[in-house]
């Protein structure tokens, strides 16, 4: 059954504010079916700021000032970038003084918001969230991972950057299946290419890899859906010669490809790399989502043809 | 001692203080001493120096950072810290720096860059407000920082949400970084513009303490579901001629003998 993460987070999250006073939801005039019924039950801790990214950081900064845990909610690129210094001043650096417990929902990762052009794509977060100290920063693929998002977010007194896809979703994972505190999840054990991503790109690596199986190529996918602080993925990549990272990003700017390409690194892993994603231009192409990627060199087939061309 | 030679004595002090160190910003900080002075020993802000996470404490805002190192000398004297600190101004193991940051007790918040606090400001009286708490939140502003969008956004949004535990204290000192505001880009009607956003507004000359005193009284204890503002005619380098008429006075440091000789004249 497909259904929007952003819905069943916002799930979690009511059942958080019903039992618990100092939590705080703060929007930026967008919207959700359950944001009704939030706004309904909890007046006084619905805040709608408008349209005002700044003010949407500054307000919920100034609420966890006070001790409140706060959910900021509004578009990615819009939360991310229109709000930038609001985070890292009001946020990353006054959490030097004292904790500060404000969780930013970003929704429509990479070009999920695909008819509504660049404006509306987000290709950047990725890379600028993972600058801020003392954020840490999640990419969910799928709506089963809402629950530990939503019980990390009240355990873990820092900001968080969430990035949501736009789309209603099938799961990938059962409930439970995934350990939310280990940061990724091996989701294909494979023996040749390891196919590392992240969000909505995990359904394509595991579209490849199931197709690569088809003829005799063992590809491995794991889900990397916490890109801060980076989990601990050198024992898994060791065991893979080939590494290939696909990201709805651009790529060679600081993303998942510089995580991965950093661990192997650090780790002195013995593998060769290859990445996917936006390479350093903006995606102006109409039409959904499919189009835009393989008009972007990241459509199925040819990301299968380059593992498979692969020396 | 009464509040005008208090004031006359954080003026002197500024100025010792940017004599240790001419990277502090005196101009700005000389316009605001009397607005300072009436809120920190006018009995206006409620706190407590040995308590600083005090629940019913007034949360003060010093959104235009820079400009307040006026407050160093007051914080030291009321006991925030040992007054002996001011002359390790911008010293590698002081706590105060030209620019002044939460480290230093007596400051809530990060400053520096401009429009930040109206908006943190609102966040910290809302949650107040709900909590029923008696506390208020000042937010001080300088005007050149009015320039900034964020601080519109957060003035919609204290009238809004008849945030009347929030009093913004606008340093009217008609200078910004480069020129007189009302060439670089004007601001007038200001009192208009506040009155327009839903504010309750008090319009005074900054530099008249029995007076300023007495209209933060009055607007802390104004209760009409409006935020407030107090509007403070102010002159730019306040007490030093030389910075009084100069538009270029936000950049100017003073030399030491520059020093010498305004403390001299304030006496």
């Amino acid at each position: 059954m497909k259904k929007a993460m952003r819905d069943v987070l916002l799930s979690h999250i009511y059942n958080q504010m019903e039992t618990n006073e100092n939590v705080y939801f703060v929007s930026a005039d967008f919207g959700s079916p359950v944001i009704d019924k939030i706004k309904e039950s909890f007046k006084k801790r619905f805040v709608n700021v408008g349209i005002a990214e700044q003010n949407l950081i500054n307000v919920s900064s100034g609420l966890a000032f006070e001790g409140n845990m706060v959910y900021a909610y509004a578009i990615a690129p819009f939360i991310s970038m229109r709000a930038f210094e609001q985070l890292r001043n009001n946020l990353s650096i006054l959490s030097n003084k004292k904790s500060l417990n404000v969780n930013l929902i970003s929704v429509g990762a990479g070009v999920s918001y695909d008819l509504s052009g660049p404006s509306h794509h987000c290709l950047e977060d990725l890379s600028i969230m993972r600058v801020l100290p003392s954020f840490s920063v999640f990419s969910l693929s799928d709506y089963s991972q809402c629950l530990g998002m939503a019980q990390t977010a009240i355990s873990s007194q820092n900001p968080k950057y969430i990035r949501l896809d736009g789309k209603p979703l099938e799961n990938i994972y059962k409930e439970n299946e995934v350990d939310f505190q280990k940061g990724f999840k091996e989701v294909i054990k494979g023996e040749e290419v390891c196919i590392v991503s992240t969000g909505y790109m995990v359904r394509k690596a595991i579209k490849i890899a199931q197709s690569l199986k088809t003829k005799g190529l063992s590809a491995g996918v794991v889900d990397v859906f916490r890109l801060k602080p980076v989990p601990d993925l050198s024992s898994l990549l060791s065991k893979y010669g080939k590494i290939f990272s696909i990201e709805e990003g651009f790529i060679n700017v600081g993303g998942l490809d510089c995580l991965i390409l950093h661990t192997i690194a650090k780790n002195n892993l013995q593998c060769k790399f290859l990445n996917a994603g936006f390479d350093d231009k903006y995606a102006f192409q109409l039409g959904f989502r499919e189009n835009i990627y393989k008009k972007n060199k990241l459509g199925d087939k040819y990301l299968e043809e380059r593992i498979i061309k692969w020396k | 001692m009464d509040l005008l030679n208090k004031a006359k004595w954080v003026r002197k002090k500024t100025l010792e203080i940017h004599k240790l160190e001419p990277g502090t910003r005196i101009a700005s900080s000389l316009s605001c001493v009397e607005l300072l002075v009436s809120l920190f020993y006018g009995k206006i802000l409620n706190f407590d120096a040995q308590n600083l996470n005090l629940e019913e404490r007034d949360r003060f805002i010093a959104s235009k950072g820079h400009g307040t190192i006026s407050l160093y000398p007051i914080l030291a004297d009321l006991g925030f810290f040992p007054i002996d600190e001011l002359d390790n101004i911008c010293n590698e193991n002081s706590f105060l720096g030209s620019i002044p940051d939460f480290f230093i007790p007596g400051y809530e918040t990060i400053n520096g860059s401009l429009g930040h606090g109206p908006g943190v400001g609102c966040g910290i009286a809302l949650s107040l407000k709900n909590k029923n708490s008696s506390s208020n939140v000042f937010v001080l502003t300088g005007d050149g920082e009015l320039y900034e969008g964020s601080v519109w956004e957060a003035f919609m949004f204290a009238s809004h949400n008849n945030l009347d535990n929030y009093i913004v204290v606008v340093d009217r000192n008609k200078v910004s970084m480069l020129d007189y505001t009302n060439k670089v880009v004007k601001l007038e009607p200001l009192d208009e513009k506040f009155k327009s956003f839903g504010f309750e507004v008090v319009k005074i000359d900054g530099h008249n303490i029995d007076l300023t005193v007495k209209q933060l009284s009055y607007l802390k204890k104004l209760k009409t579901g409006k935020p407030k503002v107090l509007i403070a005619e102010t002159i730019k380098g306040k007490g030093v001629p030389s910075l009084e008429n100069d538009c270029l006075s936000h950049i100017r440091s003073l030399t030491p003998e520059q020093v010498d000789m305004a403390i001299e004249d304030l006496i």
